[in-house]
């Protein structure tokens, strides 16, 4: 079967500046300040001189956070990624340490993980063309 | 109104290793936040008098309500009793300082007290944690503790990292704080006020979600925010070239003060141009949180070791106005590299580069006029020898004799110990900044209530005003009405880069989605009730404007309004003596 889907994706990490803005959109998504709900993340190489890492959930197509999640609280999407059953989760952060590339976060107010939807709100306020929105499918 | 977060006071007593929290919703409710509280939190901590280096002193450290919710709201407030000038300092930093504050849960901190041993503050969610910095003390460079910092503590992405160099350690006055590697805290010498208090640095980090009454509303204007910003023709020249596209402009109107503004131009300014600079050195644009137009500029070049071949270091450092205005066009120094290495060592010992210019400019010319000798200088300093500055400046942070231990104390000590007075670019104690545009940039410097270019504008209202005549008073009013309107930016730590874009009206609405219901006419009260605060406490600490000196080489150099008269000025401090009730004292 084919399927498309959306998933984000960094098209050069070098242009990125740094401001973070892109997290603040992702949290701004429920409508509130602050950072604790961005599903993705923006860091110094180590110097800001050296330029930024860009993490961003890649929308595995056989996602190791959804194998290890015991409740089934994560589930594999058509297409590539993983939809959260928030219900499910039990909390046990399984999924954090299966992502080989850091890109689940962890919203500490509710002790459950921080996943991307994929809804591309915060290719909207990259202002230096980082990120971008594209479709995958098989 | 106040959120939860921007309310709690984190006070830090270095003295005893202990902290506590404190709701002070009565200050931000009054006050805002940022400059607004921070001189409340000073006037309540600070005793009458104190020694600016002694532990009596306080460092606060403040952000706004705007902060995590919207773009540009992206400065830390730092106020402190200056070591340099003796009264009320005050700096403003960008980095990750603002949003890594907020986050952390607090809207200011207050750091009182001074440790008996080097020590770091990590502050992690909302903990503190004392750790020990005797490893990093006397280590001669700060990116090297920046490094070292940076892979022990937690928060990669979220944390600010401010710390001070050997100039901090070693109390040169104009020492300054240094914050993700790039961006200070640089004026009026907080390093040295760290310094003496054993703190090498300070790292604060977090990540929180911040409630939002309206949250159509928010969005809503939050995208108006936005889109001007991005938009804007202001923030893409900072975006391009960023604060040295100024260099040419102010060159070709003769503003720009060249060594020891003996002249207000230099002929080879295009070298140390935001053009040249961008086509030839620039090698990455970065930004503080929460800032789109990435006005950061770090210039990359390559270095060769002397004593191998194809043996090659790659050098950065973050170039903006001021430092090649007091460590380029002050010195005469033209070949660009040669800046570049200059403003490094500068940045690697944590001094404040104007000063150090302003001080290093000085001292040459006190050379070249005998007042001094090159026993005293030990070097032999003359315009354009940037090799010999790097050496100088290692000297004012190491003081191997008399005269650096006084040029380490500013260059109003330095020319009260040795002459040279009229050619010594210091107002109020502190170095001039880099604007000899005309009346209203030195009034600015000897009214305006940190002695520096940022809050007055002076130079602005010279460049709007080139060939009209403002009279005294008018210039006294319309740059105490900028001052005024600045308190409120200020005290929602907006960037004034961006103070084209939140308007009275624009902060008013932006406020509102917060639950705040402050109209335009509330803030510019509020902005003046600050000001009147602050310079309540700078006459407690003993500042009179009466009492000024008024540098002789302002009036001798031409600007770029002419000749200033010596006797408008003094009109100046006249109307603004009476205008803040000082007269009748």
């Amino acid at each position: 079967m084919n399927y498309l889907a959306k998933r984000l994706t960094v098209m050069d990490p070098d242009r990125c500046v740094g401001c973070q803005l892109c997290m603040f959109a992702c949290n701004r998504r429920f409508g509130e300040g602050g950072l604790e709900k961005a599903a993705l993340h923006v860091k110094s190489v180590g110097g800001f001189e050296r330029g930024f890492t860009v993490v961003v959930c890649r929308a595995c197509i056989d996602p190791p956070c959804a194998r290890v999640c015991p409740t089934d609280a994560l589930t594999p999407r058509p297409g590539g990624g993983v939809t959260l059953n928030a219900s499910k989760c039990i909390g046990c952060k399984a999924c954090v340490d299966a992502c080989p590339i850091d890109a689940i976060f962890w919203d500490d107010a509710i002790g459950k993980p921080i996943i991307c939807v994929y809804c591309g709100y915060c290719v909207n306020f990259c202002p230096h063309g980082v990120l971008a929105l594209e479709e995958v499918g098989r | 109104m106040v959120d939860a977060y921007l309310r709690r006071v984190l006070y830090i007593d270095l003295t005893h290793k202990r902290y506590w929290v404190e709701d002070r919703e009565d200050l931000f409710e009054k006050w805002l936040g940022g400059v607004g509280v921070a001189v409340q939190l000073l006037k309540e901590e600070l005793p009458k008098d104190a020694d600016p280096l002694g532990p009596d002193n306080v460092i606060v450290l403040a952000v706004g309500p705007l902060v995590g919710y919207y773009p540009l709201a992206s400065k830390t407030v730092a106020v402190f009793k200056s070591p340099l000038t003796g009264n009320y300092g005050e700096s403003h930093a960008g980095g990750r300082s603002a949003v890594a504050l907020r986050m952390c849960g607090f809207g200011a901190i207050v750091i009182k007290g001074a440790s008996d041993i080097p020590i770091y503050l990590a502050i992690h969610n909302g903990k503190v944690y004392f750790r020990d910095a005797g490893a990093y003390w006397g280590m001669r460079s700060t990116y090297t503790v920046g490094r070292i910092i940076r892979e022990n503590e937690p928060g990669a992405g979220l944390r600010t990292i401010i710390r001070i160099g050997l100039a901090g350690e070693n109390l040169v006055r104009y020492a300054c704080a240094t914050t993700e590697t790039y961006r200070h805290f640089g004026r009026l010498g907080l390093g040295a006020v760290m310094g003496s208090k054993k703190l090498k640095a300070i790292v604060i980090s977090g990540k929180r979600l911040l409630p939002v009454k309206d949250k159509k509303l928010y969005r809503e204007i939050y995208q108006e925010i936005y889109d001007k910003a991005v938009k804007s023709p202001l923030m893409k020249k900072y975006h391009d070239y960023g604060t040295p596209v100024n260099v040419k402009v102010l060159n070709e109107i003769k503003a720009l003060p060249t060594m020891n503004l003996k002249k207000s131009f230099f002929e080879y300014a295009d070298y140390l141009s935001g053009e040249f600079l961008a086509e030839n050195y620039l090698g990455r644009r970065v930004a503080c949180t929460h800032c789109p137009v990435a006005c950061v500029h770090i210039a990359t070049w390559r270095e060769p070791y002397e004593d191998e071949p194809f043996f090659y270091k790659t050098k950065f450092v973050s170039y903006d106005y001021e430092p090649i205005y007091a460590l380029g066009t002050m010195l005469g120094i033209k070949d660009t590299v040669g800046f570049l290495r200059l403003l490094e060592a500068v940045e690697i010992y944590g001094l404040d580069a104007m000063s150090t210019g302003a001080c290093l400019a000085w001292a040459t010319e006190a050379l070249e006029r005998g007042i001094i000798s090159e026993k005293d200088t030990i070097v032999k300093l003359s315009w354009g020898d940037w090799k010999s500055y790097i050496k100088a400046v290692e000297y004012i942070v190491n003081q191997p004799n008399e005269f650096y231990k006084a040029l380490a104390m500013g260059v109003e000590y330095a020319s009260t110990k040795y002459g040279g007075k009229d050619f010594a670019l210091a107002f109020g104690g502190l170095e001039m900044p880099g604007y000899h545009t005309g009346p209203a940039a030195h009034i600015g410097y000897l009214l305006g209530s940190r002695h520096s270019h940022l809050d007055m504008a002076g130079y602005s209202l010279d460049q709007k005003t080139l060939g009209q005549e403002l009279t005294p008073e008018e210039t006294v009013d319309r740059l105490m009405k900028e001052e005024t309107w600045r308190q409120i930016l200020s005290s929602l730590v907006i960037c004034f880069f961006a103070r084209g874009i939140y308007s009275p009206e624009v902060v008013s609405k932006a406020l509102k989605p917060l639950g705040y219901d402050l109209s335009e006419e509330d803030l510019k009260k509020l902005g003046e009730e600050i000001y009147k605060e602050k310079y309540r406490l700078k006459i407690r600490e003993g500042f009179d404007p009466r009492k000024l000196r008024i540098p002789r080489r302002i009036l001798e150099t031409e600007s770029a309004k002419g000749k200033l008269s010596e006797e408008y000025i003094q009109k100046a401090i006249s109307y603004f003596v009476q205008k803040i009730g000082l007269a009748k004292q």
